[in-house]
C-alpha cells in the first residue's frame, strides 16, 4: 500500500515511476457506519495498520493507550488509533465523525468514520453529504439491525448509490457461510427500496484482518474481492462532467478595471470557451470569453474545477447567482419541496425563520408545512408538527427570496442546503431539495393557521405592549425611542404608539378633558392590541394618568403580554427640565387639565419596570427595558453559542 | 468520463481554493495564518491561485516568537516581497519583556506564552473574525476530528463536543462580534500530498527542509541546530557539523533534525515514505502525553 518497497526507494528511476503513479491517483471518499460495538473504528485502524501507515511513536503510544484504555486484552487495540479524543478514548464509543486517510498505488482514500450511536445520527448525515460510497458495518453475530437499518436508510436518504456490507467478525462465527449468505439475504430484502445501485457485500475480520487488505485462507467459499480490492477499482460511475453545466459563483473577481471574473467551483458539467451561459435568476445571456487559472487560460473545464470565467458582456453576476448552459437551465423558485434532517436540540419549527445557505447564497427560510415525518426504522410516514433532533422530514419551504437550484437527486452539489439558526448561528438542519413549488398553488399554508404566535415567531420575538407611563417631560418618549432603536439593532420588530403619531390622527377630534383622556387611551389600548395580534412589540408612550384606564389596556391582551414601565420623574424635575415649555404654560393657566399641575397622576402600584430619570442616563434606562424584555424571553437573550 | 478523470491532488486543490473563496466572501476581516513552513507555503500558493489574477484580498500573519530559524525569516520577507503580500508580524511583547524563553520556562509554558498568548493577542487586537491556518487532519488524532470551518468563542477557545455539523461544500461562517472561525484549508490533505504537490508546483520552501551541513548539538538523543548564540550550551556539549535536515519548522531550540543526505524534493519523499518517525514527533511539544494536542487546542492554539 502507502508503504513503499525498500527496492523501489533505492532505485532512483524506479522511485521516480512511483511519484509519477501516486501524482495520478484518483480519490475516492467513502464512510463507515454501523452499530455500536460492530468494529468500525477497528476496521478502520486495521486498513491504517496493514498500510503500514503507522509509524513506529504512533504504535508506541498505541501500545501505551491499549494498556490504559484498550478492550482486547494483550493485544493492540486498533479502534484506539481513530477514536481520537480524550472523552471518548474514556467513554469507549466514537462521538463525532473523525476523518482518516490511507492509499494504494490506484487510489488516496478519504474515510469518514461515524459513529453508530443513536443520538449522532446528525453525524452519520456529516460523514455522508460528501461521500462516494458507504461501507454498512454488521457484526456476523447480531445480524441487521434497527441501527442498520437507520444508517442505510440515511445513508440512501443523503445520495449514496454504492453500499458494501461488511458482515464483520465473521471469525466469531466460525467463518460461516450460512450465516453470511443469510445476513446478506436479509439486507438485500430491506434495501431493495433504497435505491442504492451497487451493493457488494464481504465477510470480513477487522480484528485479525481477514478480506481487509488479504484474501483470507479460512473463506475459500467466498470468491468476490476484498474489500480493499474492492474500494480501488469500484467505480462511482459519476458522470458529472456530462451533466447540465453549473457554477455558483462564489466571488467576482475585479483586480482592476479591465479584469471582471466569476470565480466557483463547477458544480456539474463542462463548460468551454465560447459557450454561451445564463444567469439562471436573471435570465440575462453572455458567452464565456476565457477560462482563467493561475495555470493558465483552459479551453475547458468541468465538474470539480475551481476557475475563473470571464464573460463577453457585462452583465450583472454577484456572489450566489448560478451560472448555467443555455440549454438545460436549474429551476428557479421560493418556494421548494424538500427532505430535512434536523440536527439541533431545539426543534424545527414552522414558521420561524431561519438562514438557508445554498451554494453560494444566504437567504432567510421559513418551513411553511411539515408534509410529514419519517420513521427511518420502516420507512413509515407519520404526521409532525415540528422535527425533533435527529429527525428526518419532508417540509415545504418559502424563502424571502427566489434561489436556482436543481432537485437533490439530480445533483448534490445544487440541491442541498444547510439550515442555520439566526440566534444561535448553529447549523440546525440539512436539506435536499425534492422539486420546486409554484406560488400560485403553494402560497397559502398547509395546515398551519395564520395567528398571533405564528405572526410573532416569523418575526423572532413574542408579541408584546410596553406601555410607558409618567408624568409630561419625565423621559417617555426619548426611552421609547432608544428602545426602539434597540430593538431594530437586535433584528426584532417594533412600533412606537405616542402623541405625535395618534393625536394627529386617529385622535384628532379629542381634547384633554377626563372623558377625552380615557377615551384618548382606550383608542391608543385597542390600536395596541391590533398591533399585538400582528405579532409586533408596540411601545406605547403616553402620560396616561389613571390606573383605571392602564388596567383596560393591560387586560386588553393576554397575561404577560402587557409591560408596564414607569418613567418615574418627580414633578419638580420634569417641571425643570420642561422640554416643550408646558410646564410654564400649565402655570400661566394657558393649558387646562395638565397633569401634574391642574389635573391628577396616578402613579403604578405595580409597575413591571420602574425607571428612576433621576440617577441614570436615557440610553442605560433603555437597555434595562430590552434586557427586561430578554429576561422574560419576549426577545430571545444573547444565548451562549457554546 | 468517471470521477477519476480529475487526480487526487486536482481534487484537494480545488477543495481548498473553494474554501479560501469562501471565507474572503463570507468574512468581514480574515486572516491567513502564515509559518513560513511547508503547509504554510502550500496553503499560500492555493490562495494566490483562487484569486488569480487578483492579489490576496487578506493579509498574512506570522506570530514571531523571536525564536524562528533566521532562515525562516529571510525566506518569509523575500515571499513577501516577492508576491507582493501584506504582512502582518506580531510579537508578544509581555512575554519578551518577562524575559520567557524555550530554556527558563519550559518548552511548554514558552510555547503557551510566545505562541498560544501570542497569537490571540494578535486576532482579538485586529479584530480577525477568521483565521486560516495549515493544519492538516492526518497530523494528529484530535486533528481528524476538527471541522473545516472551526468555531472560536471569544476567548478563542474550542469546545471538540460542541462543532457544528458540516455539510457538503457548505460552510457556515456566522459568528457573533468577538467569535471567530479557524479555517483549515488543507484539512483533507496528507503530508505524502503536500510533498507531492510543492514538487509538482515547483513551490519554494525554506532550505531548511533540505539536507546541509549545519552545526547541531545531541540533546535527549535529538539534534538541535545552533542557529545563534542565544542557545546556551550545557556543559560537555560543543556545536558539530552533521548533514541534517528539518522535517517540520518551528522555534529553532524546540525543533529537532533529522540526520539525512535528503537534498532534493524526490529525496525528501522518498526518505518520507520510508521513514520511521511521524512527522510531529520533531516538535518536542508534543511529547508530554498523546492527548496533550487536544488540551492545547482547546485553549487556543493552532
Amino acid at each position: 500500500m502507502n508503504a513503499i518497497d525498500p527496492n523501489v526507494a533505492a532505485d532512483a528511476s524506479a522511485f521516480t515511476d512511483y511519484l509519477g503513479r501516486h501524482e495520478k491517483k484518483s480519490l475516492l471518499r467513502f464512510l463507515t457506519c454501523g452499530s455500536v460495538d460492530d468494529g468500525k473504528s477497528t476496521l478502520i485502524g486495521r486498513l491504517l495498520y496493514d498500510s503500514k501507515l503507522l509509524f513506529e511513536d504512533q504504535l508506541l503510544s498505541l501500545e501505551k493507550d491499549s494498556r490504559k484504555h484498550g478492550t482486547v486484552g494483550d493485544d493492540i487495540d486498533l479502534a484506539l488509533l481513530v477514536d481520537g479524543l480524550e472523552a471518548e478514548r474514556e467513554q469507549g464509543i466514537t462521538i463525532d465523525v473523525a476523518y482518516r486517510f490511507f492509499s494504494t498505488d490506484r487510489r488516496k482514500f478519504i474515510v469518514a468514520d461515524t459513529p453508530g450511536h443513536e443520538q449522532y445520527t446528525r453525524n452519520m448525515a456529516t460523514g455522508a453529504s460528501t461521500s462516494d460510497l458507504a461501507v454498512i458495518l454488521v457484526d456476523a453475530r447480531r445480524g441487521v439491525l434497527t441501527q442498520t437499518r437507520r444508517h442505510s436508510f440515511i445513508a440512501s436518504l443523503v445520495g449514496i448509490r454504492h453500499v458494501v456490507l461488511a458482515v464483520n467478525k465473521i471469525d466469531l462465527v466460525g467463518f460461516s457461510r450460512a450465516i453470511f449468505e443469510d445476513i446478506v439475504a436479509d439486507y438485500r430484502a430491506f434495501a431493495a427500496g433504497l435505491g442504492f445501485k451497487a451493493l457488494t457485500a464481504i465477510p470480513l475480520s477487522a480484528r485479525y484482518g481477514d478480506n481487509v487488505l488479504e484474501r483470507s485462507p479460512q473463506m475459500p467459499w467466498y470468491d468476490g474481492p476484498t474489500l480493499v480490492e474492492h474500494l480501488e477499482t469500484v467505480i462511482v460511475d459519476d458522470d458529472a462532467a456530462e451533466r447540465p453545466f453549473r457554477l455558483p459563483v462564489q466571488w467576482v473577481n475585479r483586480p482592476n478595471l479591465d479584469f471582471r471574473g466569476f470565480s466557483g467551483t463547477i458544480a456539474s458539467g463542462t463548460v468551454r470557451r465560447g459557450d454561451a451561459v445564463v444567469v439562471a435568476k436573471s435570465g440575462r445571456t453572455s458567452a464565456v470569453k476565457s477560462i482563467v487559472t493561475f495555470d493558465g487560460d483552459l479551453e475547458a473545464a468541468s465538474a470539480g474545477e475551481a476557475v475563473t470565467l470571464t464573460l463577453a458582456d457585462e452583465i450583472d453576476i454577484s456572489r450566489g447567482d448560478v451560472l448555467s448552459g443555455a440549454i438545460d437551465r436549474p429551476e428557479v423558485a421560493d418556494q421548494f419541496a424538500a427532505h430535512l434532517i434536523w440536527m439541533a436540540d431545539d426543534p424545527l419549527l414552522p414558521g420561524r425563520p431561519y438562514l438557508l445557505k445554498i451554494g453560494a447564497r444566504q437567504v432567510t427560510a421559513q418551513v411553511t408545512a411539515i408534509r410529514h415525518k419519517i420513521d427511518v426504522n420502516t420507512g413509515g410516514e407519520l404526521s409532525a408538527k415540528s422535527l425533533a433532533l435527529n429527525e428526518v422530514g419532508v417540509a415545504n419551504l418559502s424563502l424571502s427570496e427566489a434561489v436556482a437550484f436543481d432537485a437533490y437527486a439530480v445533483n448534490r452539489e445544487t440541491g442541498a442546503f444547510i439550515i442555520i439558526d439566526r440566534l444561535s448561528n448553529l447549523t440546525v438542519g440539512a436539506g435536499m431539495i425534492d422539486h420546486g413549488l409554484r406560488r400560485a398553488g403553494n402560497i397559502h399554508w398547509q395546515a398551519l393557521d395564520v395567528d398571533k404566535r405564528t405572526r410573532a415567531l416569523a418575526k423572532g420575538q413574542k408579541p408584546a405592549v410596553v406601555w410607558f407611563t409618567g408624568l409630561s417631560g419625565a423621559g417617555k418618549s426619548t426611552i421609547a425611542n432608544l428602545v426602539e432603536k434597540k430593538l431594530t439593532a437586535l433584528g426584532r420588530h417594533a412600533y412606537i404608539l405616542d402623541g405625535d403619531n395618534v393625536r394627529h390622527g386617529l385622535n384628532r377630534d379629542l381634547g384633554f378633558s377626563d372623558a377625552d383622556r380615557v377615551e384618548n387611551i382606550r383608542r391608543v389600548a385597542e390600536t395596541a392590541k391590533l398591533f399585538v395580534d400582528s405579532g409586533l412589540i408596540v411601545l406605547v408612550s403616553f402620560i396616561s394618568p389613571f390606573r383605571a384606564e392602564r388596567q383596560l389596556a393591560r387586560e386588553l391582551v393576554e397575561d404577560g403580554e402587557f409591560i408596564e414601565v414607569f418613567v418615574d420623574t418627580p414633578l419638580d424635575v420634569a417641571e425643570a427640565r420642561d422640554p416643550k415649555g408646558l410646564y410654564a404654560k400649565a402655570r400661566a393657566g394657558e393649558i387646562a387639565h395638565f397633569t401634574g399641575v391642574s389635573s391628577p397622576y396616578e402613579a403604578p402600584e405595580r409597575a413591571e419596570v420602574r425607571l428612576d430619570t433621576t440617577t441614570a442616563a436615557a440610553d442605560l434606562l433603555a437597555e434595562r427595558v430590552v434586557t427586561y424584555l430578554q429576561d422574560t424571553g419576549i426577545i430571545p437573550g444573547v444565548e451562549v453559542t457554546i | 468520463m468517471s470521477k477519476d478523470r480529475l487526480t487526487h491532488l486536482k481534487r484537494l486543490e480545488a477543495e481548498s481554493i473553494h474554501i479560501i473563496r469562501e471565507v474572503a466572501a463570507e468574512f468581514r476581516n480574515p486572516v491567513m495564518l502564515y509559518s513560513i513552513g511547508k503547509d504554510s507555503s502550500v496553503m499560500l500558493r492555493l490562495a494566490l491561485k483562487a484569486f488569480y489574477p487578483g492579489k490576496l484580498p487578506f493579509p498574512l500573519l506570522h506570530v514571531d516568537t523571536t525564536w524562528k530559524f533566521r532562515e525562516m525569516i529571510a525566506f518569509r520577507d523575500a515571499t513577501v516581497k516577492a508576491e507582493g503580500l501584506d504582512l502582518l508580524v506580531h510579537t508578544n511583547a509581555d512575554g519578551v519583556a518577562a524575559g520567557i524563553t524555550p530554556f527558563t520556562h519550559g518548552s511548554s509554558a514558552y510555547t503557551n506564552v510566545m505562541k498560544t498568548e501570542a497569537l490571540k493577542q494578535a486576532l482579538t487586537a485586529h479584530g480577525f473574525d477568521a483565521a486560516f491556518g495549515g493544519a492538516r487532519r492526518d497530523e494528529e488524532k484530535s486533528r481528524a476530528k476538527e471541522r473545516v470551518f472551526s468555531f472560536r468563542t471569544d476567548t478563542h477557545a474550542w469546545d471538540p463536543k460542541n462543532q457544528r455539523p458540516e455539510l457538503w461544500r457548505l460552510y457556515n461562517s456566522r459568528v457573533r462580534p468577538g467569535e471567530s472561525i479557524r479555517v483549515f484549508p488543507l484539512s483533507n490533505w496528507t503530508e505524502l500530498d503536500i510533498w507531492q504537490y510543492i514538487l509538482l508546483e515547483k513551490i519554494p520552501i525554506v532550505p531548511l527542509y533540505f539536507s546541509a551541513e549545519r552545526p547541531v548539538v545531541n540533546r535527549g538523543g535529538q539534534w538541535i541546530m545552533v542557529d545563534d548564540d542565544r542557545l546556551p550550551l550545557l556543559s560537555g556539549e560543543s556545536p558539530e557539523l552533521r548533514r541534517v535536515r528539518f522535517r517540520t519548522l518551528g522555534c529553532y531550540p524546540l525543533t529537532a533534525a533529522v540526520e539525512s543526505d535528503a537534498a532534493t524534493l524526490p529525496e525528501i519523499v522518498r526518505e518520507m515514505l520510508i521513514a520511521r518517525t511521524s512527522e510531529r514527533s520533531g516538535r518536542l511539544i508534543d511529547h508530554d502525553d498523546s492527548a496533550s494536542m487536544e488540551k492545547k487546542k482547546r485553549e487556543g492554539y493552532f
